[in-house]
C-alpha cells in the first residue's frame, strides 16, 4: 500500500499514515471549508489497510484546532479503526492536547465515549 | 427611516472594534479575517485559553456565513456578493464580541430561530450531550455545513446566543449573531 504523505497547511493537518509502521498521525489545524474533500482519501487508506493491518496499530492525533466540518470526518476516520480493533486486531488512539485546552480535552473525550477504541488522553506540557 | 445593517453597532457602542468586514465571504476572506484577529490577539499577550476560544468561534461563525447565507435581495447595494455577510470583532472588558450579520429568506427565518431557542432552552450538560448526538447521527449537509456550528459556539462560549432579526422587507430579514466569548478569572 503507498503511504499517505500529507504536509500541512494554515488550514489542513500535517498526515502521515504509512501501512509498513504501525504509527500513524495526524496533527496541526484542521478547519477547511470542504473537510470531505481533504478526508475522504484518508478514509479510503483506511478502508483499504483494515483489509490486512498490522496486528498494532497507533494513531496519533495531535490537533491545535479543527472545525465541526473536520470533527465528522474524524469520527469517520475513528469508525474505521473501531472496525480494525472489532477484526481483533490492537488499536490505540493517543489524543494529544495542550494543558490549558480544556475543550480539545472534552473533544477527545466525546469521540472515546463514541468509539469503541482505547483512547489514551496525553497532556501536552509545555 | 432606509434599512442600514450598520445600525446595529451604533446602538451600543462599547469596546474597541479590531475588525470589520462587510461583503462576500469566501475562503482567502476567512484566512485573511482568521489570520488578522489571532495576530493581533499574540500581539497584546491574549492568554492562550482565551485565544482559542475566540479562534474557534470566528471559524465556526465565519463557516457559517460560507456555508449557510441566503442570497441577497434584488435590490440590495451589493449584488456582487455571492456569499454576503457582516463581521465585527470587538475587544471589550468580558473578552471579545464577535457579531455576524446575514440575510435570511422568510420562509428560512423560523427554522433558524428555532434552533437557536433550542440551544438557549438546554444546560451546558445538554448542550454537550447534543453536540455528540448530531455528531453521531447527522451527515455533512449538501451545504457542506455539519450543523454542529451553533452548538459547537453555545458548548465553547457557555454563553446563551444572543440574536436579532431585522425585517428588511416581507422577504427578507437581516439576522445578527451576537456572540460573547468571556476571560475566564
Amino acid at each position: 500500500m503507498e503511504p499517505i504523505i500529507i504536509d500541512g497547511t494554515p488550514k489542513t493537518p500535517t498526515v502521515k499514515f504509512d501501512s509498513t509502521e504501525g504509527v500513524f498521525e495526524i496533527k496541526g489545524r484542521s478547519i477547511p471549508e470542504n473537510s470531505v474533500e481533504f478526508y475522504k482519501p484518508l478514509v479510503d487508506w483506511l478502508d483499504n489497510y483494515k483489509e490486512s493491518p498490522l496486528t498494532k496499530t497507533v494513531v496519533n492525533i495531535r490537533l491545535e484546532y479543527f472545525n465541526t466540518s473536520s470533527s465528522k470526518c474524524i469520527l469517520d476516520v475513528f469508525k474505521k479503526l473501531e472496525a480494525i480493533h472489532k477484526a481483533k486486531n490492537e488499536v490505540e488512539v493517543n489524543w494529544y492536547y495542550e494543558e490549558d485546552d480544556e475543550d480539545m480535552l472534552e473533544a477527545g473525550e466525546d469521540y472515546e465515549s463514541i468509539i469503541r477504541v482505547p483512547f489514551k488522553m496525553i497532556e501536552i506540557v509545555e | 427611516m432606509s434599512f442600514n445593517i450598520e445600525n446595529y453597532f451604533s446602538d451600543q457602542p462599547d469596546g474597541n472594534v479590531i475588525l470589520f468586514y462587510k461583503g462576500n465571504v469566501d475562503s482567502d476572506v476567512i484566512n485573511h479575517v482568521l489570520d488578522t484577529v489571532e495576530d493581533k490577539m499574540v500581539e497584546v499577550n491574549e492568554q492562550s485559553k482565551l485565544r482559542k476560544k475566540v479562534y474557534n468561534v470566528l471559524v465556526e461563525s465565519l463557516q457559517n456565513l460560507y456555508h449557510h447565507v441566503d442570497k441577497v435581495p434584488d435590490d440590495f447595494e451589493d449584488q456582487s456578493s455571492e456569499k454576503y455577510g457582516l463581521l465585527v470583532v470587538k475587544k471589550v472588558d468580558a473578552g471579545y464580541r464577535i457579531i455576524t450579520g446575514n440575510f435570511v429568506r422568510a420562509e428560512n427565518k423560523e427554522k433558524l430561530e428555532e434552533k437557536i431557542k433550542r440551544i438557549n432552552r438546554s444546560s451546558h450538560e445538554e448542550i454537550k450531550e447534543l453536540y455528540k448526538f448530531i455528531l453521531n447521527h447527522q451527515r455533512i449537509s449538501a451545504k457542506g455545513g455539519g450543523g454542529l456550528g451553533l452548538v459547537d459556539i453555545a458548548r465553547k462560549t457557555g454563553n446563551k446566543l444572543k440574536y436579532s432579526f431585522r425585517e428588511y422587507n416581507d422577504k427578507y430579514s437581516f439576522f445578527y449573531l451576537d456572540i460573547s466569548v468571556n476571560e475566564e478569572n
